[in-house]
């Protein structure tokens, strides 16, 4: 087999995996998020520290979004909507899953792109209709990928990494969620 | 107290394999079984259940079926009694109404406790069973109580059930084939489907079955096999054995009027919410099912077959939106049906070789010193656990069994 580079450590990743099967505890990770209310619907998440592999984690640096809505929710577009963080959480979930799937089956990528498309009916938001939900509808990612590959390959590519991905999962299973005052 | 040289747990066609290739061998033993021969197909089948293997896939050692039709399906009463044609054949020493109710390691070899009192054996061979109970998800404590909830084991017939919907919950050969039959007495039928593997019941003409022998797919052994975890945890092959020797897949139950959802994620506040991956767990199972079909293209032009030319099938149609949550208060659902999966049953055996999910540790059916497994999923070739598949598995270890006494 050619060796392919797709600059993933699928080496590292499926020694961490062989690791962590005799060690349940150190595959706990949470990740944290703290986020500020600016003014109006604007909002500041940062996002630092995690707790993983038994200890206390750091990010190299801290990573800050700015959430807003946009100009048609009469509101300031000082940064994304909270629902498209999402999206920006499946697409880039997916596109790692494409990639380390690649590098582990031998496939060498040159160019791999996506498209997100949530459909959201905001009735449901605004209260206007209770038959309608609040999340999305549905969502639909179309990727384009070239690839060292026939169709059907990367067809599997895909499939394996919806398989795989934590927010593929977390999108389309339900989560316990529960939130507080602290 | 009694010694043997082997004491054999089980007398289903594992065990039985086995006791043949011990008195091959003039190995003294016994084969001890809690019910009668072939006690599984006798109590823990649906009334409609026939084997999903073809009749000439029904072969033990030495026995083979000889009637009429080689490409039929056996009723689980027919096996029962093929199983019971080959104890008798094999005069296999089962002693039957006994059971085993502990393993211990003792001082020489092993200590049995059993209905008939205390037993040694210098070596002991675990055939009790890969299906002892059915496996159901916890959150089944969270249907309501105005639903009846049934397993495969309790499972008799469809007029057995209450009337009105039914959610049957697992996609595999179990599943589909419970679904089909409810949905064929009119009931409203779902289908929780989670990943599963698609199969034709033909391919070019023949069984599929017959190709996964014939190319050597199940003979793949279990050193061969790139995940063994994986390989040994794949659910069975959406199959049913049907004299009309009809596909049973997806599609097929969706002609019927089944409605398939995604796999049931949880029970919350009376309400079933399934899982919104239905197309990629449909396509996965498109997918690897053209894999295998281009392997068997493949092995039968380098072996000069002749067969019909390559087949391909429609693609799983899944609902443009399938449905993600049902109201289990509504009235609209009074059965669940779990075709959720099997699991062994080993609550009798104190020896420490279970690992931390309860499933036996083995390579390749050798447990420890002086301790076997026969019957379990690619317990050492993909067709381990099958009725053909037996036999080779329990050659070999038998043949460690000996070479160890
Ligand atoms: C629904 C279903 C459909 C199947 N369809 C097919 C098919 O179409 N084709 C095919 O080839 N295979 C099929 N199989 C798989 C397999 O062939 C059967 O599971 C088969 O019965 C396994 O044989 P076995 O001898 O390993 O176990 P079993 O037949 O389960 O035999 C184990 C025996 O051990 C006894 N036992 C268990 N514990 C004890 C104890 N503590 N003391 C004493 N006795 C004990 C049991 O009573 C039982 O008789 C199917 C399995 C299931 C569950």
């Amino acid at each position: 087999m050619t060796t392919v580079s797709n600059g993933v450590n699928v080496k590292a990743l499926l020694d961490a995996r062989d690791a962590l099967k005799g060690a349940p505890e150190a595959a706990q990770f949470t990740w944290r998020a703290t986020s500020k209310w600016q003014d109006g619907v604007h909002s500041t998440t940062r996002i630092q520290q995690f707790f993983g592999l038994g200890q206390e984690q750091n990010h190299k640096s801290e990573a800050v979004f700015e959430a807003d809505h946009p100009e048609v929710f009469a509101a300031e577009d000082n940064g994304i909507t909270p629902i498209e963080y999402l999206l920006v959480g499946l697409a880039s979930c997916l596109t790692a899953g494409v990639a380390s799937v690649a590098q582990n089956r031998g496939i060498q990528l040159r160019s791999v792109e996506s498209t997100v498309e949530g459909n959201h009916d905001i009735r449901g938001i605004l209260g206007a209709d209770s038959d309608v939900r609040n999340g999305f509808n549905d969502i639909k990612v179309t990727f384009t990928i070239d690839a060292d590959a026939s169709e059907k390959d990367i067809e599997a590519l895909v499939a394996q990494s919806q398989k795989r991905s934590a927010v593929f999962d977390a999108l389309t299973n339900p989560t316990s969620v529960t939130v507080e005052v602290a | 107290m009694e010694h043997v040289t082997t004491a054999v747990v089980g007398a289903g066609h594992a065990g039985l394999a086995a006791s043949r290739f011990l008195s091959d061998r003039s190995i003294e033993h016994v084969v001890l079984e809690r019910g009668e021969i072939a006690n599984s197909w006798r109590r823990e089948r649906w009334d409609s259940l026939r084997l999903l293997t073809p009749n000439r896939q029904s072969r033990l050692p030495g026995h083979r079926y000889d009637g009429p039709d080689p490409d039929g399906y056996m009723t689980a009463g027919e096996v029962a009694d093929f199983i019971a044609g080959f104890a008798k054949v094999a005069d296999a020493p089962v002693r039957t109404g006994v059971d085993v109710t502990s393993v211990r390691a003792g001082r020489t070899g092993y200590e049995l406790e059993t209905s008939l009192g205390p037993l040694g054996a210098r070596s002991v061979v675990l055939a009790s069973g890969a299906c002892n109970r059915p496996v159901v998800p916890p959150f089944h404590t969270e249907v309501p109580a105005s639903v009846v909830q049934v397993t495969p084991f309790d499972y008799a017939a469809p007029d057995r059930l209450p009337d009105g919907g039914v959610l049957v919950v697992g996609a595999s050969a179990t599943g589909v084939q419970l679904a089909a039959e409810i949905r064929r007495t009119g009931r409203p039928v779902t289908l929780a489907a989670g990943e599963h593997v698609r199969l034709p019941r033909t391919y070019r003409g023949r069984d599929v079955l017959g190709w996964m022998e014939a190319s050597g797919v199940w003979d793949q052994r279990y050193d061969e096999i790139d995940d063994l975890t994986r390989a040994r945890r794949l659910p069975s092959p959406q199959l049913v054995g049907s004299p009309a020797r009809e596909t049973l897949g997806l599609n097929e139950l969706s002609a019927l009027g089944v409605e398939i959802v995604g796999r049931l994620a949880a029970v919350r506040d009376g309400w079933a919410l399934f899982s919104g991956g239905l197309r990629n767990v449909a396509s996965l199972a498109d997918l690897k099912m053209e894999r295998l079909l281009d392997t068997f293209d493949a092995w039968a032009a380098s072996s000069g077959t002749d067969a019909p030319p390559p087949e391909r099938f429609a693609p799983t149609r899944v609902p443009a939106s399938p449905r993600l949550r049902l109201d289990l208060r509504g009235g609209e659902i009074r059965t669940v049906v779990w075709a959720t999966g099997f699991r062994p049953e080993y609550g009798w055996l104190h020896v420490p070789v279970l690992d931390d999910k309860g499933r036996l540790r083995h390579d390749g059916g050798v447990v420890g010193p002086g301790l076997y497994a026969l019957g379990l999923p690619v317990l050492r070739r993909r067709k381990s656990t099958f009725l053909h598949g037996v036999e080779d598995d329990a050659r070999e270890v038998i043949a460690h069994l000996a070479a160890a006494l």
